[in-house]
């Protein structure tokens, strides 16, 4: 499928696609590093919001402003930066998450020497009114700080056609994972796991017109497609960086046919009210969308979604994938697994450390979880 | 016993401090209450050690803090074991080492005082990190009693009109939970007596510390590890206030009677991070022989940096700004002005950094810390790598080895 070239093309070489768009469009590149960033309002700025996924170099520059105990991705990202591979980046974007994205933003503002840095301090607490009252006030407060640091002013039908083009897109995305759910082998998870990350990186408009040319190719191949026998897999935790997890599995006997990542369904998930004030209908899809583990909007919410996710897709078993010293994730994986055993639904947990395991011993891993199934 | 035998035994009874024993009692006797609540039919919340405690003191509730049981742990050469069994009950290794000791108590009532005593309700303010949330879900989980969260928007410039709102809002609705969860209102005369209390507590515990900047000093960073569980458990009581006092004035005869901690005072160090509790009687001897002495700490010095943003006719209010400020609350900038700033009061000489692997809002940041204080100041530091109660990442040799270098460091600049 030519349009999956694409994609992929873009996902393998992000930054040299950011430089294109960049001088072909003279527009501005805000980097941002999870799904609470509010790409909703970047996009109304005229800016590209591009995601940061770490590095596939070796750390050397990071290591003199971070310890070792520290996740790839937050260690990752500096080594870009430092080592200048992120040149093209006009600022960056830090909505507050956890404790270790927190201090990366002091250090980037430190050392990195874009010209723009922005820090979005969301609450941590979504699920009171007075919280939600704070996340609007910030919301509004960085569209403030944008606008005066672009030179540019963002109204209402800005903000709208923001709205509406995220809505478009997330209805997209996630027509494709119920086809993925449905027909496990009309799209394999590697392709997927692309469609969503060029998501976060290219035009959003451009992004749009590709996701249409592929829902319709694979509304045709629907017809085709077979009820598969593969194994039912969903993945549960953090970013997803190591697209290999999907070859592998699906090597072992096995599909991914759902996830509750930050680099899937939590980024894509959430429709966003268009008749309703833009910023109050922007905080209100925040608010309700899937929990990240380092905010909080209740004790058993996260464990009742990740049940209600697997029975809901057929799963037969969940993955676990943390990146190695994310603390939410790790504290949350005892809660999660006991909800997931009581179910019957067997799990495993996979750290993903700055150099994965080799791939031989993944295979294993993955076979003896799988032939369990 | 020879004739020097005895003077050097008598030169160190002199150095130690009386208050200690008074100490103990008091923490004996506080965790005998606490432990005793239910019989009392008094109520028992856990709290975060940088969490609002007065509204709690207010309230006739019973304040008990985990993190103060972790430090116990650790220093009770506790934490391996009881790190381990966390470890089987399917926590990381990677996470913070209070809560991993604090977590594996609950179910088997192990650590110890055999467990802390079981929370009514919990209240955590994530002032100083995003895992005392997760820490206190899972112990809200467990003990299945209501939680009450503190939300304070992180520093990283200042602190806006938004976050204030926000967090004034959450100070009345903490109110409002302890009201609910107890049946009774609060009694805002009481809780302005408390918190003149508190703010009294926190000043008299800054003169204590302050006395550190007589050379030579008094005391060390090392005591005052020890004598700020005060101010952190009992805040808001006259206890506090009894017992500062009287160490504060310990601390002020042994100036007067030129008695030092540290025999022959040559260097003066501070401290930055948690302690690393399982050896602070070790890391102590070491600087000692050296003739070094941590006069100061950015630690202890915590329970009493914002009390100048409180005040008794705005309690919730300014409460809520003071809460909100706190040293862990900040940017690695604003806490380098803080580093800077105790430099030069305490006239000190090196920086000691623990990189703690339990704490990341302490410890990402300490290697730009370190950077700005050899710029800025130009003075010698060392980082060392270890953790506050998990004894199996301490590496003796090759601390000793740095500390030993360090120390060669100074005496080559300073040619003391």
């Amino acid at each position: 499928m030519k349009v999956l070239t694409e994609f992929y093309d873009i996902v393998t070489n992000p930054y040299s696609y950011a430089r294109k768009w960049k001088t072909e469009s003279g527009g501005k590149i805000l980097a941002t590093f999870c799904s609470y960033a509010p790409e909703e309002i970047i996009y109304a700025s005229g800016a590209l919001p591009f995601r940061i996924f770490g590095t596939s170099e070796n750390i050397t520059l990071a290591d003199s402003h971070l310890q070792s105990y520290c996740c790839s991705l937050v260690r990752g990202s500096l080594e870009e930066a430092l080592a200048g591979r992120l040149n093209f980046l006009d600022g960056t974007v830090f909505p507050h998450t956890c404790d270790s994205i927190q201090r990366l933003s002091d250090i980037w503002r430190i050392n990195a020497g874009f010209p723009l840095h922005f820090d979005v301090i969301l609450p941590v607490k979504l699920n009171t009114p007075n919280a939600g009252e704070y996340f609007q006030d910030v919301l509004k407060k960085f569209l403030k700080d944008i606008e005066t640091a672009l030179h540019i002013e963002i109204d209402n039908d800005k903000l709208i056609e923001a709205v509406k083009l995220y809505n478009n897109i997330r209805e997209k995305t996630g027509a494709i994972y119920r086809l993925k759910s449905d027909y496990p082998e009309i799209i394999s998870g590697r392709d997927l796991h692309t469609v969503i990350k060029a998501g976060m990186l290219m035009d959003r408009k451009d992004y749009l017109l590709k996701l249409d040319d592929l829902l319709e190719l694979l509304d045709d191949k629907k017809e085709n497609s077979q009820k598969s026998s593969k194994k039912r897999i969903m993945l549960a935790g953090g970013i997803c960086n190591h697209p290999d997890i999907y070859t592998l599995l699906e090597d072992s006997g096995a599909a991914v046919i759902w996830d509750d990542l930050c680099t899937g369904t939590r980024f894509t998930e959430g429709i966003i009210e268009e008749k309703a004030d833009p910023l109050a209908a922007i905080t209100k899809r925040y608010l309700d969308r899937a929990v990240c583990p380092a905010k909080h909007s209740g004790l058993f919410v996260r464990g009742e979604r990740l049940v209600k996710l697997a029975k809901e897709h057929n799963a037969a078993g969940v993955i676990f994938l943390f990146l190695k010293f994310c603390d939410p994730h790790c504290f949350d994986y005892p809660y999660l697994k006991s909800y997931l055993d009581k179910e019957g639904i067997r799990n495993m947990l996979l750290e993903i450390e700055e150099q994965p395991q080799s791939e031989g011993q993944l295979k294993t891993r993955f076979e003896t979880f799988i032939d369990m199934l | 016993m020879t004739h020097t035998n005895l003077k050097n035994e008598s030169r160190r009874e002199r150095r130690k401090i009386k208050s200690v024993k008074k100490m103990k009692e008091i923490m004996t006797k506080y965790y005998i209450d606490a432990k005793t609540a239910r019989q009392n039919r008094k109520k028992v919340a856990w709290i975060t050690s940088g969490g609002p405690v007065e509204p709690l003191i207010a309230m006739d509730i019973i304040p008990v803090y985990p993190e103060n049981h972790g430090a116990m742990i650790g220093a009770n050469k506790m934490g391996i074991d009881l790190c381990q069994k966390s470890e089987e009950m399917g926590y990381s290794r990677d996470i913070c080492s209070y809560a991993r000791a604090d977590i594996a108590c609950s179910p088997i009532k192990g650590g110890p005082i055999g467990g802390l005593p079981e929370p009514d309700m919990l209240v955590c303010s994530n002032n100083i990190c995003g895992t005392v949330m997760k820490w206190y879900e899972v112990q809200a989980r467990f003990y299945g009693v209501p939680l009450f969260i503190l939300d304070t928007p992180f520093i990283h410039s200042n602190f806006s009109d938004e976050a204030k709102k926000y967090v004034v809002s959450q100070m009345k609705e903490y109110v409002s939970f302890l009201e609910g969860t107890t049946g009774k209102k609060m009694d805002h005369d009481r809780l302005k007596e408390v918190s003149r209390l508190a703010i009294e507590g926190q000043n008299l515990w800054q003169e204590v510390l302050d006395t550190t900047m007589n050379k030579p000093s008094p005391m060390t960073a090392f005591d005052a590890f020890f004598h700020l569980a005060l101010i952190v458990t009992l805040r808001g009581t006259e206890a506090v206030i009894d017992y500062y006092t009287g160490l504060r004035d310990e601390m002020k005869e042994r100036i007067n009677e030129g008695i030092s901690m540290v025999a022959n005072e040559r260097y003066r160090l501070l401290w930055d991070n948690l302690p690393v509790w399982y050896k602070t009687r070790w890391l102590s001897e070491k600087f000692a022989s050296h003739q070094a002495c941590l006069v100061a700490d950015t630690y202890t010095s915590a329970w009493c940096s914002v009390v100048g943003l409180l005040d008794v006719d705005n309690v919730l209010e300014s409460m809520a700004l003071a809460y909100s400020n706190v040293y862990l609350n900040i940017s690695v900038d604003k806490m380098f002005d803080t580093l800077k700033f105790m430099i030069n009061k305490y006239d000190i000489d090196g920086l000691v950094m623990h990189s703690n692997r339990s704490c990341k809002p302490y410890s990402l940041g300490q290697y730009d810390l370190q950077k700005m204080v050899l710029k800025e100041l130009d003075i010698p530091t060392l980082i060392i790598e270890a953790d506050m109660v998990d004894e199996r990442v301490f590496s003796e040799s090759q601390i000793e080895t740095r500390i030993e270098a360090f120390m060669e460091t100074l005496d080559n600049k300073y040619r003391r």
